[in-house]
């Protein structure tokens, strides 16, 4: 059998080192860190990705992007050897317009579009908001942004490194348009960390 | 390869979990945007399953997407754990994942149930599913699925006011005892599947996750943790759980929801609790019912 060679083969490192358990694994942080907002899960995943992506990024992309998942990535993931490993490991479409996504990666949280950019969903059907992977510098659970809202029993404290200045009053804005709105998942080495739209952000 | 645990009663040649890794990321993407919209249901490309719609394939597949090697699953039927369909999809979850399986809800990490919610307080961490057969609280108003998109996006829901409202005009108080309409954190209105009203309080600030999946219905939706649940009500006709005049029968608790169990063919009846396990760990601590007919005493504890 022949196989099929891509040009970029050779520089690929693998994905999941068990795609099946790894998968499940990393969802359940993933969900636990969206049930929980703001606390911040550790996955214990083995996993070599490209220069440049976090393991928690890349374990995100791996378990939920696939061929019916329009991604956007952020120009400087495209530019180098993210785009490649997430396109042969996921088989995500890759959209120009960040609008048009169902999911968008960004390795460099200070260059995140405006949030208006991406799309929101609809009244009828907010869950076509989309999901945003942001890799951050680092993720703390003090000294940050005060949350309430669904999953918080009563405050959860989450501090989120290299966030452009305008993020926390965007992101208040967008509170406003609920059930409309994006969720955003923020990744930083091996740690995970979540605001669902429903979560209100207090300086 | 192999995907699942080593366990020599994993059936071999399926997927861990049965479904295939490209459904069950099309459930998970599905389950994460719910827990992100609480109440609001999302549509999903629900799957044949190998037990026919409306017995409990929308949690099947919730389960089948969320479990992993290291979960210990508890799967409930109207409270009871020892009845066909409980068993089943116990044993399916067995022999498709090798999990652990217990009936003690305290060592359960999921509990998949049809139509209860465990008298045991469930804790942070555990994820309850529900087996929901009709997942619009707004069907038997409005049939068509484009307008109840709409009263849902308008947060429109006068019309369910107006039909407990028509209750309490006929009958002096509001009928519904199962399937009790709620408001998710103050904006959707959710069926809560066909539990009794007298659960409806358990999930209000539900330390658990608590999932929904319709499988014929094709529909999943969610309550995170901590979040608010409010069943419907009048502040003249405040929400209230039914209440019995007796105490359980086998282990005399006076706080749990009771099934009526005819014992012979002479009108003797009895109350029980409906959630077993809850019943045999009062009676395990040593709490006793007195209700119970001798014969009926007798039998059980003959049995044991």
């Amino acid at each position: 059998m022949s196989g099929i060679v891509t040009p970029t083969q050779a520089a690929l490192s693998p994905g999941f080192v068990e795609p099946v358990l790894d998968a499940q694994a990393a969802f359940r942080a993933t969900l636990a860190a969206l049930s929980h907002p703001g606390r911040i899960e550790e996955l214990t995943l083995r996993l070599n990705p490209p220069a440049g992506v976090d393991a928690a990024t890349a374990a995100a992309c791996l378990t939920l992007l696939d061929g019916d998942t329009p991604v956007w990535l952020a120009p400087h993931a495209a530019a180098d050897g993210a785009a490649a490993w997430i396109a042969f490991h996921t088989g995500a479409p890759v959209v120009s317009v960040a609008g048009k996504a169902a999911f968008a990666v960004m390795l460099d949280a200070a260059s995140l579009p405006a949030l208006e950019d991406f799309d929101w969903g609809s009244d009828e059907e907010p869950q076509r908001g989309a999901t945003l992977i942001v890799q951050v510098p680092d993720l703390n659970a003090q000294g940050g942004w005060s949350l309430r809202g669904p999953g918080i029993a009563t405050r959860a404290v989450l501090r989120i490194d290299g966030l452009p200045d305008s993020f926390l009053a965007a992101r208040r804005a967008m509170s406003g348009a609920f059930p409309r709105g994006l969720d955003i998942l923020f990744a930083s080495g091996a740690r995970l960390a979540a605001l669902p739209r429903t979560t209100i952000l207090e300086a | 390869m192999t995907a699942g645990p080593s366990n020599a009663t994993v059936d071999e040649g399926y997927n861990f979990a049965f479904l295939d890794e490209q459904t069950k990321r099309m459930l998970r993407r599905a389950i994460l945007k719910a827990v992100a919209i609480p109440g609001h249901q999302i549509p999903f490309g629900s799957r044949e399953m190998p037990l026919s719609y409306g017995w409990g394939t929308g949690g099947i597949q919730i389960t089948a997407a969320v479990i992993g090697p290291a979960d210990t699953l508890k799967v409930i039927d109207q409270g009871a754990d020892d009845t066909t369909n409980a068993v089943s999809i116990r044993s399916f979850f067995r022999r498709m994942t090798g999990v652990a399986t217990t009936e003690r809800t305290p060592d359960a990490t999921i509990v998949q149930t049809r139509h209860r919610i465990p008298e045991t307080k469930l804790v942070e961490g555990q994820i309850l599913v529900y087996q929901v057969p009709i997942p619009e609280p707004l069907r038997w108003l409005e049939p068509r699925e484009s307008e109840t998109r709409k009263m849902h996006a308008l947060a429109e829901y006068g019309a369910m006011h107006v039909k407990l409202f028509e209750d309490i005009v006929r009958f002096g108080r509001i009928e519904t005892a199962y399937d009790y309409p709620v408001m998710v954190n103050g904006r959707y209105l959710m069926r809560p599947s066909p539990i009794p009203k007298f659960d409806n309080p358990k999930m209000d600030q539900m330390p658990a996750l608590q999932l929904f999946g319709a499988g014929r219905e094709k529909r999943i939706y969610a309550v995170p943790p901590y979040t608010a649940v409010k069943s419907l009500d009048f502040e003249d006709y405040p929400f209230q759980i039914e209440k019995w005049d007796q105490p359980c029968a086998l282990c005399g608790a006076d706080d749990t929801f009771l099934d009526e169990i005819i014992t012979d063919d002479k009108g003797g009846r009895m109350f029980v609790c409906s959630d077993t396990d809850h019943c045999e760990q009062r009676r395990a601590a040593g709490h006793r019912g007195t209700g119970a007919p001798q014969s009926y005493v007798a039998a059980v504890e003959g049995g044991e």
